[in-house]
This record gives structure tokens, C-alpha cells and sequence, in this order.
């Protein structure tokens, strides 16, 4: 499935993230990342956005995330919710 | 989990910091917000933070309840529909009313019939806060077997009958009497409205005897600084649960001897004082004070 419009979910508050998504024609999933713990956890960070993309079957879409320190679920529920603004 | 319901904590639903730390502040329950404390563009958002925090967060030590968004506006059936499938111990319904209840009772028979739940898992409890509502509300309780509390919402009910609130709380006198009656004859807890200056502890404290005199079983807070404060409220003093021991001790004597009632330092002692004995001695056991 695709995104048809550019939309965001979260914060830049302590613990949040903020994502923005946006369609792309090359039909691939591509990701910023900004972080205020790359270094340690980048990599992970990474991951659980990716996942989320695919178990919501998105193709065709660029990811633009700043992370304040948030915790898996909060990274997962802020991907979803700016996904699902943009369908 | 601890059944006590001294404290229930409100927390707003779209702030992943808040919620991270909610378990941990030593309410009893905790109330992560969907309504008042999260703007309309942001109804969608909280919603799935707070269903993946309590499908993700250990809340094992305190009651979740999440308190949905009124049904009668776009965002209150959806609410239900996403936080009823991660099973929270309880839905506050906020401005309730019988109809409601009895709605929201229906949509959890049939969510938690398709999640494999336990029939009747999920809780209500009923936020009373409408003039309607307070006349109302022995049939809101009656209104599902789900329903184990009221919250009276004394800021929402001021405003709706067109009065002023105050600090002394005169003016929800009677909103309180009722509020406690009703659950005490249906035997639910009555949660008493919160105290909304959050730096005036003394008058926490007046504010919370006040509701424990009236037969109010608990209170909400709106900041965790407020928490220790109300626990000590109603936690039975020293001197409190020694009577009621004693007058629990003198009750084995006297049925001993068969007799239904006797005295102790010259009073009468009688089944509405064994109960109340009972009572304090159960609290005062669950909170490990004996």
C-alpha cells in the first residue's frame, strides 16, 4: 500500500519522537534519522521503524524521524499514527 | 493487582514520558487520559500510544483505566474499540449516563467475546459530572454488572448547573452524599472529584477528610505530589484500628457467652459498629498496618 500526502505524528518533547512521512515515486522506504542517542542506539532506533513500515504493508514512502529519547512503543505508535494521517 | 482504589491518578494519554513513568508514582490506579487532557487534533495519536504502552509497559502493580472520550462524539466509540482489545482493567466513562453504560457494556461483550477475553474482564467505572447524571446516578451503577466505582467530576458538575466552585467545596455537598450512598448501597467505591491547586497541600488534606467523612472511598489527583497526602487520609489512624480490634476482640467474648450485643467502656456495641470495626481492621490489613 502507499501514502497519498505528507503527514506527521509525535513531538520533539523529552521521551517522543517526531516523524514525518512523505510519498515517494522510487517505490523504496527511505529513513533520516536524527537522534540524541545515535551513537547508542541508532541501529535499534532504525529497526523499529522499518518493522513498522512493513507490517503496515507501506511501500513508496520517505521517513523523517527526530528522536528525543523515546522507548520502542512510543517510536511504533508515533510511525503508525503518521502513517495512517497519510493515507 | 491491588483492588484498593484510595488514589486514582490522572495522566495525560499523549505524553510517552508520563506514561513511562505512571506505574511507578504509588497511586493505586492511574487514569491515562484520552478526553480532557489531549487536543482534538490529537485524539488519533493518543489513542495508539496509549495502546502500545499497555500492551508494552509493566502496570502490574497498579489498575489501568483509560478514560475514553464521550460516545456521543466521534472520538468515544473508536476509543473503546482500540483500548478494550488490550484488555486495561477499566474504562472511565466520562458524563455518563444510563444509555451509555449500557452501550459501552455492549461493545465490550462483543470485543471481548472476539479477543478470547473473559466475559466481563474489563470494567467500568461511571464519571458523574451532569446534573442529569448525579439525579441518576443509583440507576448509571444498576446500569451494567461491569460498573465497580463512580468518579465524581465536581469541576464539569459545577459548570453544568451553572454554579460557582469553590475551595470549600460547600457547593457539591450534596453531589458527594449522593455519589457515596448510592455506591455504598450498591457496593462500588465512590472516587471523590480531584483538588485542583496542586501546591496547597493543607487544603488537600481538609478536602480529602471532608470527602472520607461523607462515605467517599477514594480521590482522584491530577499531580503525584498528591498522592501521599490522600493515602494518608484514608488510611485508619493508630488509635482507630486499636478500637476496632478491640471491639472486634469483645465481639468473640461476647458470642461466646451468646450474646448479639454488649458494651465496651460503656457504649453499646452493636452490628453497625462490628461492621464498621471490620472494615477499618480489613483496610488497615490490606495496607499492611497490622
Amino acid at each position: 500500500m502507499n501514502i497519498t500526502k505528507v503527514a506527521k505524528a509525535g513531538t520533539l518533547e523529552s521521551n517522543d519522537i517526531l516523524i514525518m512521512v512523505m510519498p515517494n515515486d522510487s517505490g523504496d522506504v527511505e529513513l533520516e534519522l536524527e537522534s540524541i542517542v545515535m551513537k547508542q542506539f541508532g541501529e535499534v532506533i532504525r529497526n523499529v521503524i522499518l518493522n513498522k513500515v512493513q507490517e503496515m504493508g507501506i511501500e513508496g514512502i520517505t521517513i523523517k524521524a527526530q528522536d528525543k529519547g523515546a522507548l520502542d512503543y512510543t517510536i511504533g505508535a508515533r510511525v503508525e499514527t503518521a502513517i495512517k494521517r497519510a493515507i | 493487582m491491588n483492588k484498593l482504589r484510595r488514589s486514582m491518578l490522572f495522566m495525560p494519554g499523549n505524553n510517552p514520558g508520563m506514561l513511562q513513568d505512571a506505574a511507578i508514582l504509588g497511586a493505586d490506579s492511574i487514569i491515562l487520559d484520552l478526553e480532557d487532557a489531549v487536543s482534538l487534533t490529537e485524539k488519533d495519536s493518543a489513542r495508539i500510544l496509549v495502546r502500545e504502552a499497555i500492551k508494552t509497559i509493566d502496570y502490574s502493580q497498579v489498575e489501568v483505566v483509560v478514560r475514553v472520550n464521550p460516545l456521543d462524539t466521534e472520538f468515544g466509540a473508536p476509543d473503546v474499540d482500540m483500548i478494550a482489545r488490550v484488555k486495561p482493567d477499566t474504562l472511565l466513562i466520562p458524563k455518563a449516563d444510563e444509555e451509555e453504560i449500557k452501550l459501552v457494556d455492549k461493545m465490550l461483550n462483543a470485543i471481548e467475546k472476539e479477543e478470547g477475553f473473559e466475559a466481563g474482564s474489563v470494567k467500568i467505572m461511571a464519571l458523574v459530572e451532569t446534573a442529569i447524571g448525579l439525579e441518576n446516578v443509583y440507576n448509571i451503577i444498576k446500569a451494567s454488572k461491569r460498573v465497580v466505582g463512580v468518579l465524581l467530576g465536581g469541576e464539569d458538575l459545577t459548570s453544568d448547573l451553572g454554579i460557582k466552585r469553590t475551595k470549600e467545596g460547600e457547593e457539591i455537598f450534596y453531589a458527594r452524599n449522593k455519589v457515596a450512598t448510592a455506591c455504598r448501597a450498591l457496593k462500588v467505591d465512590s472516587i471523590d472529584t480531584p483538588f485542583t491547586d496542586t501546591n496547597d497541600y493543607e487544603g488537600l488534606e481538609r478536602d480529602t477528610a471532608k470527602a472520607k467523612s461523607l462515605g467517599l472511598t477514594g480521590k482522584a489527583a491530577i499531580n503525584p505530589r498528591q498522592i501521599d497526602v490522600i493515602h494518608s487520609v484514608f488510611a485508619p489512624t493508630e488509635a482507630e484500628l486499636k478500637q476496632a480490634m478491640r471491639i472486634l476482640a469483645a465481639m468473640k467474648e461476647a458470642e461466646k457467652e451468646g450474646k448479639g450485643v454488649f458494651s465496651l467502656d460503656g457504649k453499646m456495641v452493636d452490628a453497625p459498629v462490628i461492621n464498621r470495626a471490620k472494615t477499618t481492621v480489613g483496610l488497615g490489613q490490606r495496607l499492611g498496618l497490622i
